[in-house]
């Protein structure tokens, strides 16, 4: 089976990083990975492992300096140009904060049609943006409203909605739940899964929330200091971690649910 | 006893006119205060045009000056005769114009500077923005002191003065919020779905720092009054026979002893104004930023 994204070998490093003894001091060093079609990936790690650069570099955001990174069989720098609209639209990304991620100063009816407005230059139809809102399980009422007005859990749904409204293969959920309230982090979390099943997305999970990933995703990819600890199964690499990083990992998330017990 | 209750049917045009009361008062006194002082400047720049008590430099040599009260001349009248409220009225247009030209121009070009630079790359941004620092490190009068040198006093001098003065802090206010605005995690989702960053600097940067861009536009129109004012009173700015309060001031600090009332008109007209220009600009942010109008307007 081909894999819908496939990474090998990737050196990245950020243009104004400090170069050490001569040589880039890498943000990700060595990073091989695949992802394969409808599939779920976690990706975890402490803060400042590279797990959100990953995703920018995957998706095209960010532009690595050395390996390969291929979309569908094909290179990335296969889309620089005309072909770079046809990447976005494969590739979403829904943000950590999601007061941050949408305009203050626009309304959320133009924020959901900006994607579209940009990727598939046209002006969508009010049918189009009231089912893609209705999707997230918000009402139409939503739409004419600034992002001050909802709270941080109606404006992740309204960043997953305008994630999908380009109908992408791919997601990307970079930490999507950290900023969110407990009472509605597994709202948004069992929507996700649930716009996984119905729209048969490939979605890869960011975390730092082993219990999270355990729950939704099927591979894991550990991350620490830029490179990958460990990698597989998510129930083999959780009941038989090999690398002594996620076993502490394991262990501190044991711990701290514990502790809430 | 039976409960009566009266159901009253409002019509569309009650909702509106009822909601529209509702924007009104729910828009920052500042606006009021602002706007009515700044009217009231505009129209009296505008009448001046068609009306004032007496000719442009009509003197009244009989009534040298009068103090003010005497019957013909309410506010008084200068040294030479002339009537105080014509060359208060005949003073605004100069300083209306002035201040108008000099900030569009220094606002549209600083604010473009400062956008550029903040969405250059990121080699760039340190030195251009060393630059623009010099810029507003150079004295401004001694700026608008060479620029006479070179043009000649006038209004011209006095508008290219300003302009020079202005638009290295149009373009430092602008740099540092625009940056601000481009790391955040909207305008990223806005390359995600593939915006070209000028499209984001029109559209994401702009429209957020305009509430800052509104304030600082009603600072420079009060700071260009007052630096018109000075050039005036320097003798750089705009020249004889033409009325300014600047110069206005100038030609009444010899009077300082013997008519003391006279500083004082030119004087409350810049203060008012300028405070007229300031009280806009923040009634105008309120206004328009969606957090924190809440008459939705914007």
């Amino acid at each position: 089976m081909t894999s819908l994204v496939e990474v090998t070998n990737m050196y990245f490093h950020y243009p104004r990083a400090r170069i050490i003894a001569g040589e880039a001091a890498w943000t990700l060093e060595d990073i091989s990975l695949s992802i394969q079609p409808k599939s779920t990936v976690g990706i975890v790690g402490e803060s400042g492992s590279g797990k959100s650069t990953l995703v920018r570099v995957m998706c095209g955001l960010l532009r690595h300096q050395q390996g390969n990174v291929k979309f569908n069989g094909k290179d990335l720098s296969e889309f620089e140009g005309d072909g770079a609209n046809d990447l976005r639209r494969e590739n979403q990304i829904v943000f950590q904060n999601p007061r941050r991620s949408l305009d203050p100063r626009m309304t959320i009816r133009r924020s959901l049609s900006e994607p579209i407005r940009a990727l598939h230059n046209r002006q969508p139809g009010d049918d189009e943006i009231i089912a893609t809102i209705e999707r997230v399980g918000l009402g139409r009422e939503v739409l004419s409203r600034f992002p001050h007005q909802l709270s941080g859990g109606q404006l992740q749904r309204v960043g997953i909605a305008r994630s999908l409204s380009v109908q992408p293969t791919i997601l990307y959920a970079d930490e999507p739940v950290s900023a969110l309230d407990v009472s509605v982090q597994a709202q948004v979390l069992n929507l996700l899964m649930d716009l996984r099943d119905q729209l048969g997305l490939t979605l890869v999970m960011v975390s730092h929330d082993l219990g999270v990933v355990s729950r939704m995703c099927e591979e894991i990819v550990v991350m620490r200091h830029g490179r990958i600890a460990e990698a597989g199964r998510t129930d083999s690499v959780l009941a038989r971690p090999d690398s002594n990083y996620t076993a502490s990992l394991l262990k501190a998330a044991r711990a701290a649910s514990l502790e809430r017990a | 006893m039976s409960d009566t209750s009266t159901i009253t049917a409002h019509t569309p045009e009650d909702v509106s006119v009822s909601r529209l009361r509702k924007r009104l008062r729910a828009l920052p006194i500042t606006l009021y205060l602002g706007g009515t002082l700044i009217s009231l400047f505009v129209f009296v720049v505008l009448v001046s045009f068609i009306w004032t008590p007496y000719p442009a430099n009509k003197l009244n040599l009989a009534n040298r000056m009068a103090p003010p009260g005497t019957p013909g001349f309410l506010l008084g009248t200068d040294r030479a005769g002339r009537d105080v409220i014509t060359e208060l009225m005949l003073g605004a247009r100069n300083s209306l114009y002035v201040s108008v030209v000099s900030t569009v121009v220094a606002m549209f070009v600083g604010t473009l500077i400062g956008l550029s630079i903040a969405g250059s790359n990121k080699m760039l941004q340190r030195p251009l923005t060393r630059l623009v620092d010099t810029g507003l490190a150079l004295p401004g009068i001694l700026t608008a002191m060479v620029i006479a040198a070179k043009l000649g006093a006038g209004n011209t001098t006095a508008t290219i003065a300003i302009i020079a003065w202005q638009i290295p802090v149009a373009a430092r206010v602008t740099i540092g919020p625009a940056r601000q605005i481009l790391a955040l995690d909207y305008v990223e989702a806005a390359y995600s779905y593939g915006r070209k960053k000028p499209y984001v600097i029109r559209h994401h940067v702009l429209p957020n720092i305009s509430p800052l861009l509104i304030v600082l536009g009603s600072v420079m129109f009060a700071a260009a009054i007052l630096i018109e004012a000075a050039l005036a009173f320097l003798g750089v700015g705009v020249q004889p026979p033409t009325s300014s309060w600047g110069r206005f001031l100038n030609e009444t600090q010899s009077l300082l002893e013997a008519a003391p009332y006279l500083m004082f008109f030119p004087g409350i007209a810049i203060v008012l104004t300028t405070l007229g220009f300031n009280l806009l600009g923040d009634g105008l942010r309120t206004a328009l930023d969606p957090q924190q109008s809440r008459s939705g307007l914007a």
